[in-house]
Parts: structure tokens; C-alpha cells; sequence
């Protein structure tokens, strides 16, 4: 414990909220096929296939399970460049967040993009998923996309 | 879709929310009494209720509260409950008794601990007084009491705890 004055008294404080969420089985399935390095979505009654997969049809809100099968490649939609990262970032080095859309897909899934610098990034540009060296079934088991 | 029984159905999602925290001048001078062994509350100058820990302001006047009262560590048992469930990460064994205590001098309590005394005998109105640890433990915190424990003294009447 510190003192910010002869007599006002600071310190440090965490609040943890331990929360472990049941996924449902849609985003359930997402999890397991990227704990084997799958990326997986599902088509929607318009034909529009989702990334991560959509529980419900955004037009008939009918539950979806006509999943899809993708792969590890897509084009940054649109993006932001993060040049000082904070401590809840999960890069410890600029990046950009982008609106991927992976090949295959018709509907960007937000991610982000380890390009070293923001003029490496362009919109349009190809890029490629790089997974975590270990997966466990956790959105986190994509590390980022990098240019290809 | 078929129930995958190898497949994933639970995932952390930890939130943790960092603060730093600054206890303002009245509970900084509460805190300060604590690492004393004594506590202090704070009188209003309005309708001469006396807070502890005192937050600075009377809740019910909206005026600052700045004449600080040093209060005994003897107080009543205004309310309190008898804890059966273990709660994660509370080292103390269950049942424990949870109570709002009024110190001696002051009007309005505070949660502690209730010991040294069979659960089922704890009642409102019940006089009780501070155990605290030893003096080269104490910091500023509240937990410089261990618990309260009861005294062998008459019971408040219920209406008359805190007036």
C-alpha cells in the first residue's frame, strides 16, 4: 500500500469475475474444430455462409447447422491499426484489428492482423490465419492473420 | 446437429477489472485508526449521526462530515445471518456467522465476523467486542479484527441499536 499524500491511502485493486460460459452446441462445434486447427461456419438460408458460425438465420431465425468447412486464408474487409497496444491487448506489439472475410465466407469475422506496420496493411489484401501453438478449443486458438 | 460428446461446450471467459484504488480522506483516516488499533468514525454536522467507516459525506444531510469520533471496539449485533455455504476462495470453514455490528458511539454498522461462541446463541441486540490480532500485524485494513465475540453484558434493546 501506498500513500498519493501524508494521509490519503492507494493501492491496487483487481476484480475478478471467474466466469466459465457454456458455449451452446453451435459455437460449441466452432471451438472444437479449432482445437483441430479447422476453421468452420455454416450457411444460412440465403446462402451466405457465416464465420464464426451463426446459431440462428439472420433472415428466418431458424436455428443453422448446414456447417462449412474453410479454409485458412481471406481478404481484410476493413481495419484499424492499434499502435500502442494495451495491457489487455493480446499482442504486446502494434496491430491492426480487421474485419477478415475468409475465403469461402461471405461475412467478415473481426481478428487481428500481425503486419509489423501499419503501412503493410491496405485493404483487400490477402491474409492468412496463423494458429496458437497449442489449441484447446478457445477462440484464442487463432493467434492472429498475417499478410500472405 | 448430433451432441458431440468429445466436443467443446464450456470456454473461460475470465473478466478482470483493475482499479487503483484511493480511499479518499475519511476512510483514509479510518484506515490510519485501524493501523492504530482504534476506530474512528465521522459525526455530521447536520443531524449528528456518526459514521463508520465514514465515506465523508452524511448520506442523509448531503453535507461533509468532518469532525472525526474515536468509538469503542465494544458494539451491538443489529442483524446477522448464519453461513452454511462454502464460498470459493473465503478460507473460513463453514457455518460462520456474518453480522452488521453498530460500534459503541456510532449509528450506522458494519459486516464482521461472529466467534468464539456457539452459532446458535448469536441474537440481536447482543453485545459483543473486538478480537483483533496482534499489534505488529496490524495494517490498514479491517481485518486487524479478526472477529467480534461476545460480552458478557445486557442486550440493547432492538429498537434502541444505534440510536
Amino acid at each position: 500500500m501506498s500513500q498519493t499524500s501524508p494521509d490519503v491511502l492507494s493501492q491496487r485493486f483487481e476484480l475478478g469475475f471467474t466466469y466459465t460460459r457454456s458455449t451452446g452446441p453451435v459455437v460449441g462445434h466452432f471451438l472444437t474444430a479449432l482445437k483441430n486447427k479447422q476453421l468452420v461456419g455454416n450457411r444460412g438460408s440465403d446462402g451466405r455462409v457465416y464465420v464464426p458460425p451463426a446459431e440462428y438465420d439472420p433472415v428466418t431465425a431458424e436455428a443453422l447447422q448446414d456447417y462449412v468447412e474453410l479454409g485458412d486464408t481471406g481478404i481484410v474487409q476493413s481495419w484499424v491499426w492499434v499502435n500502442e497496444p494495451r495491457a489487455k491487448h493480446l499482442m504486446d506489439k502494434p496491430f491492426a484489428f480487421a474485419q477478415v472475410v475468409i475465403d469461402g465466407a461471405d461475412v467478415p469475422m473481426l481478428h487481428m492482423v500481425d503486419a509489423g506496420s501499419e503501412s503493410a496493411m491496405s485493404t483487400g489484401m490477402p491474409v492468412k490465419l496463423r494458429w496458437a501453438e497449442t489449441t484447446r478449443g478457445h477462440i484464442t486458438d487463432i493467434a492472429c492473420f498475417e499478410p500472405v | 446437429m448430433s451432441e458431440d460428446k468429445t466436443g467443446i461446450t464450456m470456454m473461460d471467459a475470465p473478466i478482470y477489472l483493475d482499479y487503483n484504488f484511493t480511499a479518499g480522506s475519511a476512510t483514509s483516516r479510518f484506515l490510519h485508526g485501524l493501523k492504530q488499533g482504534v476506530l474512528i468514525g465521522q459525526r455530521c454536522p447536520g443531524c449528528d449521526a456518526v459514521y463508520v467507516p465514514a465515506r465523508g459525506s452524511c448520506a442523509r444531510c448531503g453535507v461533509a462530515t468532518g469532525e472525526d469520533v474515536v468509538l469503542s471496539d465494544k458494539a451491538t449485533v443489529e442483524s446477522f445471518t448464519i453461513v452454511y455455504i462454502p464460498i470459493p476462495g473465503n478460507p473460513i470453514k463453514p457455518p460462520y456467522i456474518i453480522a452488521n455490528v453498530v460500534p459503541d458511539g456510532a449509528n450506522i454498522s458494519f459486516i464482521h465476523l461472529i466467534s468464539e461462541c456457539n452459532n446458535e446463541d448469536v441474537r440481536i441486540g447482543q453485545r459483543v467486542q473486538a478480537v483483533w490480532k496482534p499489534e505488529s500485524e496490524w495494517t490498514y485494513a479491517m481485518d486487524n479484527i479478526i472477529y467480534f465475540k461476545p460480552i458478557d453484558e445486557a442486550d440493547i434493546d432492538p429498537e434502541q441499536i444505534g440510536r
